[in-house]
């Protein structure tokens, strides 16, 4: 509802043909709650402009702005500036600064008598002293001078800005008290009594005057490291971030240094004068805090984010650190190039994309397919040596332990696995994505095959090994599924490939066992 | 020296050229293998088991400009044992530019790159050893006279710097590390008399 059509009479939570009475000139548009929501989910994420601590409280926004203020010339500098650029979006923001969240929640939605405004809810600003406030004993209302302003400003307040529901809410007018004041000289004992359950006044009331903590959820207790960059002017270039990101490095690295972390995802904010925000982020193979390789990896992805309008401020966060200890970032380059190696792998995943550059790891598996499993170079930055070869992998350890234990094998040179000769030639070389059937001429179904064609060209054996055969797994796999028996082939040219049959005849699984080319053997 | 030497599979159902290579790479440091989008599909993905290291980085690549690309990556890097990067076909973006300055990266860093063409043509190349490497029928397999016994290879070496091209029928004597020679059961003779150190 805009101000004009509240001057002409229309009123929240009346019916659209009253409006239309008072004033046939009324444009009446649906709502749109999930739109509204979204749009909030985004300005929150906006707001992060002013505190790291932001929350999306029913239809307004809650931030922390405890030791924020100063940045922004004092609480009522910050208060101008969030409205301001609030205007600047075309939205009118309701903003009120309060020594408590539910203190400023009521504010920022019921105007008070004297104060008189009347716009649209949409943020709330909170500053809270939370560790000022726990362990006092409670006398009456022991409050500072700035807070009897606040509980003066409050007792004017109709009970509803207590956040009650309905039913109590109209259960304390029929008593007579209207306001939060006239709440607030009743004796506690007295109002806990009447109003015992999940909606305690008494609870709503200790609140709002900071007795009792309310904390914003999710907020971090550890703050990742942050430099910020805000620009005078909206820089609308397409260089704009490549040059924030040079500026912002330097002092993102002096911080990591400071709590002796690397970076493993770091993620460059743009904000701009839309309000919209333009993210860019990396991750690394190996922590790290050196501020070429950082600056390298985020500078193609800084230089695509678009201004659009421009951006007004930078944020450079490490999103996700591990501990880096001083020694690590000498000059003097490890012998095993384990860095250098880690390097490439954050170069290429970058550009590539983390699904494309991978190392393999064996799983426990029998299927030949499943048991070479790729996974992301980044997460396993070197493999853990021993026992990786052919077939399966005796290997107890869950995925948390396995993780820990390539972590520490990381800087430890294990001996390359030496290959066991009866195993020697044993697995092919390659593997095709997806085994392709093939038509093979046998001697008998169970037998040696003779001849196949592969691919529109027929292929003469000349030699053949086999069956290898492998069971299906049963723990894992549908009852329907076949075993296999796979032959090594040599083709009258030398080359070699792995085929195998699938299933038996007779064995009740499906009609007549299917020939299918699998490998390649080098 | 380690360069860049470019590699023919005789034909791209032949997987015999792996074996030919893996036998050159050191395998003390990670290999960086990186593959495009239709050599993977067409002749396979490279399958760890079968390979004498596990320390291996794979690289899939959409096309053959992001292989490229990749490739001279990990040629920068002198902590590879060795770039394999297999490219199908006749791409636009594989040309001498781009084969000379794998060249070049190579010899400055000290990482050997083999540069894998199947179903390719040997145009022009800046690749300071093409060879064209085939299957051969495999040696003997003492255990058991049917079966497929060690690899052979019909490995030709149609340019190179420095030294005559030539044509031989190799297999790979792991023990001695050294390419051998094999009698040859074709018409051809027998090789030129000398001995391939790998």
């Amino acid at each position: 509802m805009t101000h004009a059509a509240a001057e002409r009479g229309a009123r929240p939570g009346a019916r659209l043909t009253d409006a239309r009475a008072l004033d046939p000139a009324l444009v009446a548009i649906p709502a749109d709650p999930d739109g509204d929501a979204a749009l909030l989910q985004r300005l929150a994420k906006w707001a992060g402009r002013w505190s790291p601590l932001v929350e999306v409280d029913g239809d307004g926004l809650r931030l922390d702005v405890s030791g924020v203020a100063h940045l922004f010339g004092g609480e009522e500098g910050l208060v101008r500036d969030i409205r301001q650029r609030f205007a600047r979006l075309g939205l009118t923001a309701r903003v009120a600064i309060a020594a408590t969240a539910a203190a400023a929640w009521a504010l920022a939605r019921f105007p008070s008598p004297q104060r008189g405004e009347g716009d649209s809810a949409k943020l709330s600003g909170v500053r809270e002293n939370k560790a000022d406030r726990i362990g006092r004993t409670p006398s009456p209302y022991p409050l500072p001078a700035g807070e009897r302003e606040l509980v003066s400003a409050l007792s004017v307040l109709h009970v509803s800005a207590l956040r009650l529901d309905p039913d109590t809410v109209r259960t304390l007018e029929r008593l007579g008290l209207k306001t939060i004041g006239a709440l607030m000289d009743m004796p506690r004992l007295a109002l806990a009594r009447r109003f015992r359950g999940a909606e305690d006044v008494v609870d709503a009331l200790d609140r709002m005057l900071g007795r009792k903590p309310e904390p914003l959820t999710a907020a971090p207790v550890d703050l990742p490291p942050r430099a910020l960059l805000k620009l005078e002017e909206p820089a609308t270039h397409p260089e704009a971030p490549g040059q924030a990101l040079e500026r912002l490095i330097p002092e993102l690295v002096r911080q990591l240094q400071e709590r002796r972390l690397g970076a493993r995802r770091l993620a460059l904010v743009g904000y701009r004068v839309d309000g919209s925000v333009g993210v860019a982020s990396v991750a690394t193979a190996i922590p790290s805090r050196e501020p070429k390789h950082l600056l390298r990896l985020l500078a193609d992805k800084a230089a695509a984010l678009n201004p659009e309008f421009g951006f007004d401020a930078f944020a450079l966060t490490a999103e996700w650190t591990e501990d880096l200890s001083a020694a690590q970032d000498s000059l003097v380059e490890e012998p095993s190039g384990e860095r250098d190696i880690a390097r490439l792998v954050d170069r290429l995943s970058v550009k590539l994309g983390p699904q494309r550059v991978r190392r393999p790891q064996a799983k426990e598996s029998h299927l030949p397919e499943q048991a070479s499993g790729w996974v992301s170079a980044l997460h396993l930055p070197s493999p853990s040596g021993e026992g990786r070869r052919g077939g399966v992998r005796p290997n107890g350890l869950n995925a948390r332990e396995r993780a820990s234990e390539a972590a520490s094998s990381r800087f430890i040179r294990h001996p390359p696995p030496s290959p066991s000769l009866e195993r020697e030639g044993m697995r092919p070389q390659r593997l095709l994505d997806r085994p392709e059937a093939i038509d093979v001429i046998y001697a008998t179904p169970e037998g040696m095959p003779r001849r196949f064609v592969w691919r529109r060209a027929v292929h003469d054996i000349a030699r053949a090994e086999g069956p290898e055969r492998i069971a299906p797994e049963w723990w894992r796999q549908p009852s329907s599924a076949r075993l296999r028996d796979y032959y090594r082939v040599e083709d009258g040219e030398g080359r070699r490939y792995w085929i195998y049959r699938e299933g038996l005849v007779g064995d009740g699984r499906g009609e007549a066992p299917g020939w299918f080319m699998h490998g390649m053997f080098g | 020296m380690p360069t860049l030497s470019e590699l023919f599979a005789a034909s791209p159902r032949d997987g015999g050229w792996a074996g030919f290579l893996l036998a050159q790479v050191g395998i003390s440091k990670p290999l960086l293998w990186v593959q495009d989008r239709m050599a993977i599909l067409e002749s396979g993905r490279v399958h760890p088991p079968g390979l004498p290291s596990q320390n291996l980085i794979h690289v899939e690549a959409r096309d053959a400009r992001d292989a490229l690309w990749a490739m001279e990556e990990g040629v920068r890097c002198s902590a590879l044992s060795c770039v394999i990067g297999e490219i199908w076909g006749d791409p636009r973006a594989l040309d001498f530019i781009a084969t000379r300055r794998l060249a070049v990266a190579s010899e400055r860093s000290g990482t050997p790159c083999w540069l894998v063409r199947l179903g390719g043509t040997a145009n022009l190349s800046g690749a300071r050893m093409r060879w064209r490497i085939g299957s051969a029928p495999s040696l003997i397999n003492p255990l058991d006279p049917k079966a497929p016994g060690l690899p052979a290879w019909d490995a030709e070496l149609f340019r190179a710097r420095g030294m005559p091209p030539g044509r031989w029928s190799l297999a790979h004597d792991r023990a001695a590390g050294r390419f051998d020679l094999v009698a040859e059961p074709r018409d051809r003779a027998l090789g030129e008399g000398e001995r391939l150190t790998a």
